[in-house]
């Protein structure tokens, strides 16, 4: 019975009680919603090029924080250092579609997935030579992002707003209405939709496969860069940001591989679930249930919806 | 095609002949010491500071004095990555080649060596980590962590706690948070704190971070603002430090109430920047590179760019626990060679000589460590000492030492250890009793 009332009652007494604590929880999930979004944006957008499951996504979003902290430590001046950056995000694309990409046209999805492993590997080797293996931090107040916090006082209590969290969730969402006016709007856009419904089709009609994967990559790499940029300044640049772009993967599994409102959805609803079932019936099971928990709440919604929110109902005729 | 193929077969050939080369034996002039470390992954930040103050070590002691008793050492350092499972891998890559001594550097890879240590008759020195109850030498007579335990550490917090406090009767009705990694490390202290709360009347709240949201805290610190605990406490590593310093300023926790054990940073805390100030640990040296030793280092080794060595770390806390480790090596191995009269030793011959080391203050001033630490005398029965330790704090800019020293609850932390060394013994079966013999000196 007890069990029962800490499950069922506890929790929601807790709210009303603390309502300041519930804003907060709330808002923390927002924040981490949002940058798991930006995360599984950049698979989604892979995803729906080439049919990959890009496993380099995570190590892609160190690289990418590591060059524009590693070129800012060599006397780059930031933005200059950003721009710099975004050119070796293109050289990436570029290089990826040549050497990894193009070589394997025609092979199975599971090669090419393999492919993106090679990738990872490739990439923490390089990285760790290139930059060495120490954490660095992020250069948040170069490039003028804001530090500090809003302390609002509400409800007997207070809701600390950082302000870092606040610009991650403007400029995510401003890249969020771009990528869909770039992929909706524009003629490039609409290749890749081509692209993604049907690669002999795409290319019956002159698309050109090779510039759709360098184009999704180079905004995979962007999409990175921007994430990189704001865990990096949450936390460190350090190579154990890439095991947060494995929170993708549920996000993904909610939200559908193909659709970026998908990401974006799936990733608040992930973010906020965790924060609040971990904060209000974690402790309950020891804390420390997130890892795990973004999980089951994906898969409670595959059992009423197997593909995902906004993923496409595929049917077969076998 | 023909050509792809070609390549790809004389890179498989390459590779395979690679695989299956013997392992090159340790020169029989030298004595072979592995370390093993983590200069890359997610536990970096903490561990190129260490690797790099155990080699640079070693190294200078090869440089300026030929090695121990005129006996080279080989250093070769092994990436584990932190990792339990490359862990295992370095030690069967180095167990043939006749070891003195392996360093794990992580709990998760000390415990199963645990049991191979006396098979494979090769010491293990997990110093300051590991397992606490292997401090008990007539039951772990191959494994060896000094100068404290984790035990004894999470003793000398509450001690100093109990000191701020007015008196470990104090504590009753507060609460104290433990903020850890949820591993292997993290965990060890757990069972005395429990037993802690219960004595002294507080209340415990744990806050695991699993080490996959080591980066991804904000949870644990809500629960912290909800919780209100009187003190925290963290044992952390690698990212998860940094950010456990940004989380506490970001729910202004108070930083002068934050302890962490001995292996917090200046980069971890100076993340945070000025909100950092007043955050406390535990140490059992000193930082800074004014030693003749650190000064050594720096004329024979970095200076003459021996060494992966940023020359900036040099003194910093991290790197000097890394000197710190490869002088209770080097140590060791002068004693064996002492008590056997041999150049080049053994594993066995390193066991009798960390059972039987004693690094005095007159000899810490003979090797250039003066004032570095306190002084570390080991025996048959007891393989850690259970030292001092004092409270050093950050003052926005580097660590001031803000206690005298600290002692361990030896009347709380002795029995639990002795029963958690019969709970280990009864928990794997036919766990061997001592056959070693004690040497007279301990």
């Amino acid at each position: 019975m007890d069990i029962l009332y800490k499950i069922l009652i506890d929790p929601f007494l807790q709210m009303g009680q603390a309502p300041d604590l519930l804003v907060q929880t709330l808002w923390e999930g927002l924040v981490s919603g949002v940058l798991y979004s930006l995360i599984a944006l950049g698979f989604v957008l892979i995803f729906k090029a080439s049919g990959v499951f890009n496993f380099a996504q995570g190590i892609m979003v160190v690289f990418a924080a590591l060059t524009l902290v590693g070129l800012y430590e060599l006397g780059v001046p930031a933005f200059v250092a950003l721009g710099l950056t975004i050119v070796v995000m293109f050289g990436l694309a570029v290089a990826v579609e040549r050497l990894m990409l193009r070589p394997l046209v025609n092979q199975p999805d599971i090669i090419l997935f393999m492919a993106t492993f090679g990738l990872t590997y490739f990439l923490i080797g390089f990285g760790e030579l290139v930059f060495g293996g120490n954490p660095k931090k992020m250069i948040a107040s170069e490039l003028y992002l804001p530090s500090g916090a809003y302390d609002i006082k509400m409800f007997g209590g207070f809701v600390s707003l950082q302000k870092i969290d606040i610009a991650a969730a403007v400029i995510v969402s401003l890249m969020v209405i771009s990528l869909a006016v770039f992929f909706q709007k524009t003629r490039i856009g609409r290749a890749l939709r081509a692209v993604a419904d049907s690669h002999k089709a795409a290319l019956s009609v002159g698309i050109s496969l090779e510039q759709i994967w360098v184009v999704v990559w180079f905004a995979a790499g962007i999409v990175a860069l921007v994430t990189g940029i704001m865990w990096g300044a949450r936390s460190e640049v350090s190579f154990s940001l890439q095991i947060i772009a494995l929170k993708a993967l549920p996000v993904l599994i909610l939200g559908g591989f193909t659709s970026i409102p998908g990401a974006i959805i799936g990733g608040l609803i992930i973010g906020i679930g965790e924060k609040v079932g971990e904060f209000y019936w974690g402790p309950l099971l020891g804390s420390g249930i997130e890892s795990w928990l973004a999980y089951v709440i994906a898969l409670i919604f595959l059992l009423f919806r197997p593909q995902g929110l906004f993923g496409e109902k595929i049917i077969e005729r076998i | 095609m023909r050509v792809k193929s070609s390549i790809l077969g004389m890179a498989l050939l390459a590779t395979a002949a690679t695989m299956g080369a013997p392992v090159p034996a340790a020169a029989q002039d030298s004595n072979y010491v592995p370390l093993f470390t983590y200069r890359t992954g997610p536990f970096s930040g903490s561990g190129i500071y260490i690797a790099e103050g155990m080699h640079d070590y070693l190294e200078m002691l090869n440089q300026r004095d030929g090695g121990i008793g005129g006996v080279k050492i080989a250093i070769e350092e092994c990436e584990t990555g932190y990792d339990t499972k490359k862990g295992l891998e370095c030690y069967e890559a180095v167990k043939g080649k006749k070891p003195v001594v392996v360093n794990p550097w992580s709990t998760g890879i000390t415990l199963p060596l645990i049991p191979r240590a006396a098979v494979d008759k090769v010491p293990v020195l997990s110093m300051a980590y590991g397992l606490s109850a292997s401090a008990i030498g007539d039951t772990f007579p191959w494994i060896f962590n000094p100068p404290a335990t984790y035990w004894d550490g999470m003793s000398m917090i509450l001690s100093y706690i109990g000191t701020k406090e007015g008196g470990l009767d104090k504590l009753k009705g507060k609460t104290l948070g433990f903020i850890y990694l949820d591993a292997g490390y993290g965990k060890e202290p757990i069972p005395l704190l429990e037993q802690l709360a219960k004595d002294y009347g507080f209340t415990l709240k744990l806050y695991p971070v699993p080490a996959t949201e080591m980066q991804n805290q904000s949870s644990q610190w809500l629960n912290v603002r909800r919780d209100k605990p009187d003190h925290m406490v963290m044992y952390g590593w690698g990212a998860m430090q940094p950010t456990a310093v940004k989380e506490a300023a970001k729910v202004n926790y108070p930083m002068d109430k934050f302890i962490s054990i001995w292996w917090i940073n200046e980069d971890d805390v100076g993340s945070a920047g000025p909100a950092s100030k007043g955050l406390k640990s535990l140490n059992f040296h000193a930082v800074g590179d004014n030693f003749p030793a650190v000064q050594d280092i720096k004329k024979y080794v970095t200076d003459k760019n021996l060494t992966q060595t940023d020359k900036s770390h040099l003194g910093k806390v991290l790197y000097n626990r890394g000197v710190y480790n490869s002088m209770l090596i080097a140590e060791g191995i002068r004693n064996a060679q002492k008590l056997t009269g041999k150049k080049v030793i053994t594993g066995e011959d390193m066991r009798r000589g960390l059972e039987t080391l004693n690094v005095s203050e007159a000899r810490l001033k003979e090797i250039g460590l003066a004032g570095f630490s306190g002084p570390v005398k080991l025996s048959c029965a007891d393989h850690n000492g259970h030292f001092s330790t004092f409270m050093q704090e950050w003052d926005g800019t580097k660590w001031a030492k803000v206690s005298g020293d600290i002692k361990p609850m030896a009347d709380k932390v002795s029995p639990l250890l002795t029963a958690a060394a019969k709970d280990y013994i009864d928990k794997n079966g036919n766990w061997p009793k001592r056959t070693e013999a004690c040497d007279k000196a301990s």
